[in-house]
């Protein structure tokens, strides 16, 4: 690359003389022949850089291998290098609006700065970016190995991954000039939904494609997880999306419906977007590779079959319990509250399916960090999927709805399920795309483990006490019969909580960037020496499996 | 169960099936509960007051939108007698029937909004915006002082007024026609208001930021917080509760 561009600065350089030459001629001729040296310049500047090899150029920025032509990779790097640059950045803002909470002065002043423009940029960073790359990438990779096929539509494949990044970065800029639609985790305005459309069929047509071409007679588990995922976002997408431009060139649109039925089918899509984007397509994940970390094949068949029906017939329903004891009819607040309660079950199918597969092997949750990071985000993923259905029930959610309870419950569902399955992924991934040996470090993924896991409780203890204390102080009475706090009291109340909340979000940082540093080594190629993890000699007597007889 | 996982091995073997089965499994939920809100009628209940945004509450309603208020303040207030004596009657369907799009929020960092009109005078609501701790000491909301040095520049009204009227809400041709100079006679105190009045029935005509040489998106915001749920009149209301 050094050599592309120090030729064509060369010429170009040379290009600009001969111009400038030709502006100062002092005479006619030498004008006209000064011109032509230009012209010729930039003919052999145009001829340099079109005949580059912009793929070998992308492929030694990022150190990949020779390919060695099985599978198509290469959309899998950048999207694994995409995931950790977005998830950094996410999680960052995430601090930084969290620490706007506790110190207001952080605002800036600003109008590009306040909370309410980076909030949207957080949420739609960790989910759609960090979230969404590292679906796309992990649906690439197994659906590859599943179908024992290779990726079908090379270069639309391209255009889904650079595609996407369009969609992310003017989604986050449009957030800090204020271009938004409001509708919480849809904020992008009418024709940036249109790129995402246009994007997301191509994912659709690629991945369906790569399934038509397969050479397995069976279609795997984590790919009924992965279509449903696409298919349902895209329905979702759509519907909510619906608005009417007041300009063909301005961002400005009103969204199709109004007031009630507005609220029912943005939660309907934001629940769904838990439950699609955040559940299913994190489950697709979880079907691959915990199975291969743990070498181990998954616990039930017949489970995951139930599962998977029961859980995407059911989540589409659990919407209307966003909107309890507002002017949405009570009829369809009850639906929601019942089929939420009922979606417990096919949640905890998944929880157990994933967790059993372990049976046999749970010896290696001692020797082995990222089969750990496997097992505490399936514990994480039951645990805020219990949380869920029961903050659905009316009367549980009459105190922790408006609190920060709900916060807390989203971010153990996103940073014990959805950030530790995608960070065991990565590390899974890495060595094996790159061709290397093994990750740079093991005890880094060890030191990353208990930082995150660290900082997920604080969040969500900090957090369960702020929602409470908040729902009960908004409510209390006094012996007088009157309301015994102002707003503002229960503001104030909260800052100890917040501090706590943004020390566990940074200690989820840092082992974020633990892991950057990890991956980044490993894709150099470098081992570090390091003591293995455990020094325990394996008891081969006392290792027996719970279960003897496999699934069949 | 053998027998149902060999059925189940046709829709693992078919994409298009798998794909099919996959779709209707997600359709039926959407169908069953939402579309029934569009041809139910009591689902919205008509209520006396309740009508379209001038031209300039809905550019001040852009401002809360584009400002993202919304993350922080919710306009919903649930029928708790907590709720309802901290921020007035609960709220109505009828209420938000011409939000496009709804604006009930999802967190109370501050408090519900949705009975905030009138409630404080503009000065406070400008002091507040620019600076809330001066105000509310405890208050960690950021500050907008910027909306009191930016002049409205809120597009064609008419344009809006329309892609509104186009997805329901029923602007009369004469106030789509009139709608920028709505917006400027609803900000100006010298202005005559007779047709505003006649248009916008209860709207509330005044200079809002304390500087009657400028419009700026200040006196939007506060011209739409000072009106957020003051339609509906729920003293007359009371006699419609009684049993019919």
């Amino acid at each position: 690359m050094d050599n592309l561009v120090f030729r064509a600065g060369g010429w170009l350089a040379l290009a600009a003389l001969a111009f400038m030459a030709m502006a100062l001629a002092a005479d006619g001729g030498f004008a006209v022949h000064m011109g032509i040296i230009t012209i010729a310049c930039l003919i052999v500047l145009w001829v340099t850089v079109s005949k580059a090899d912009y793929g070998a150029i992308a492929r030694g920025i990022i150190k990949s291998p020779a390919d060695p032509g099985i599978y198509d990779d290469e959309p899998i790097r950048w999207g694994v290098i995409a995931t950790l640059f977005w998830g950094m950045a996410g999680f960052a803002v995430g601090l930084y609006i969290a620490l706007q909470l506790a110190f207001p002065v952080l605002n800036l002043g600003l109008e590009y700065t306040t909370f309410g423009r980076l909030r949207p940029l957080h949420t739609s960073a960790v989910i759609f970016a960090f979230g969404g790359n590292a679906l796309i990438a992990t649906s690439f990779y197994i659906v590859q190995r599943t179908c024992r096929a290779r990726l079908a539509f090379p270069g639309l494949a391209r255009f889904v991954f650079w595609g996407y990044q369009l969609f992310i970065v003017l989604a986050a800029t449009g957030y800090l000039l204020g271009v938004t639609q409001s509708k919480e985790y849809a904020e992008p305005e009418w024709y940036v939904d249109l790129w995402l459309t246009i994007v997301w069929v191509s994912y659709a047509v690629v991945f369906i494609g790569t399934i038509v071409k397969r050479s397995e007679p069976h279609i795997y588990v984590a790919n009924w997880f992965f279509l449903s995922f696409i298919l349902t976002v895209a329905m979702l997408h759509l519907v909510n999306g619906l608005a009417m431009p007041v300009s063909l060139l301005g961002a400005k649109s009103y969204s199709a419906f109004a007031g009630v039925q507005d609220a029912l089918t943005q939660w309907w899509y934001g629940h769904n977007a838990v439950g699609f984007f955040l559940t299913a397509g994190f489950l697709g994940m979880m079907y691959y590779f915990v199975p291969k970390q743990a070498e181990r094949p998954v616990y039930s068949y017949r489970l995951s079959i139930i599962h998977f029906w029961s859980l995407i017939f059911l989540y589409i329903w659990a919407g209307p319990h966003h909107l309890h004891y507002t002017a949405l009819p009570d009829w369809a607040q009850t639906l929601g509250m019942v089929f939420s309660v009922i979606l417990w079950m096919p949640s905890w199918g998944g929880m157990i399916n994933g967790l059993m597969t372990l049976n046999g092997a749970w010896e290696k949750i001692r020797t082995d960090p990222i089969i750990r990071m496997m097992v505490i985000a399936l514990a994480f993923y039951g645990m805020s999927t219990f949380e869920g259905p029961m903050m659905s029930i009316k009367a549980v959610n009459s105190l922790s709805h408006y609190t920060d309870w709900t916060i807390g419950h989203v971010h153990s569902g996103a940073l014990g399920w959805n950030g530790m399955i995608t960070f065991a992924a990565l590390y899974y991934l890495v060595p094996r795309l790159w061709g290397r040996q093994r990750l740079y470090s093991l005890r880094m993924v060890n030191w990353h483990f208990w930082l995150a896991t660290f900082g997920i409780v604080l969040y969500a203890a900090s957090m369960w006490v702020a929602g409470i204390m908040q729902g009960l102080m908004w409510r209390e009475y006094g012996a007088d019969g009157y309301l015994v706090y102002s707003f503002s009291e229960v503001v104030s109340a909260m800052l100890p909580m917040y501090l706590i909340r943004a020390l566990g979000g940074l200690m989820y940082l840092a082992g974020a960037a633990i892991m950057v540093y990890n991956v980044w080594m490993t894709v150099a190629g470098k081992l570090r020496e390091e003591k293995a993890m455990t020094e325990t000699p394996h008891n081969e007597a006392a290792d027996k499996p719970i279960v003897a007889q496999p699934a069949e | 169960m053998s027998t149902f996982t060999q059925k189940h091995k046709k829709l693992e073997r078919n994409i298009t099936l798998l794909s099919v089965f996959s779709l209707i499994a997600v359709v039926i939920g959407g169908i069953v509960e939402i579309a029934p809100l569009f041809w139910i009628d009591n689902t919205v209940e008509e209520v006396e007051g309740v009508r379209p945004y001038t031209p300039l509450e809905l550019a001040g309603r852009n401002i809360y939108i584009r400002e993202g208020c919304y993350t922080c303040h919710s306009q919903m207030v649930r029928p708790f007698r907590d709720e309802v004596e901290r921020y007035g009657h609960y709220s109505l369907a009828a209420e938000s029937m011409y939000d496009h799009p709804f604006q009930w929020g999802s967190k109370r960092t501050g408090p519900d909004l949705a009975r905030v009109g009138g409630r404080y005078s503009d000065e406070w609501h400008v002091q507040h915006l620019i600076d809330p701790r001066s105000v509310v000491p405890e208050s960690i909301m950021p500050p907008y002082a910027f909306l009191a040095e930016k002049d409205l520049n809120a597009g064609d009204m008419s344009a809006h007024l329309k892609a509104m009227s186009r997805v329901g809400v029923p602007y009369t041709k004469e106030a789509i026609a009139a709608a920028n100079e709505d917006l400027v006679a609803q900000a100006d105190a010298e202005a005559s208001t007779t047709d505003l009045l006649a248009r916008y029935p209860k709207a509330q005509a005044r200079d809002f930021d304390g500087n009657p040489d400028r419009l700026t998106e200040m006196d939007a915001l506060v011209a739409y917080l000072q009106m957020i749920g003051t339609l509906v009149d729920f003293e007359k209301g009371e006699a419609q509760e009684q049993p019919r």
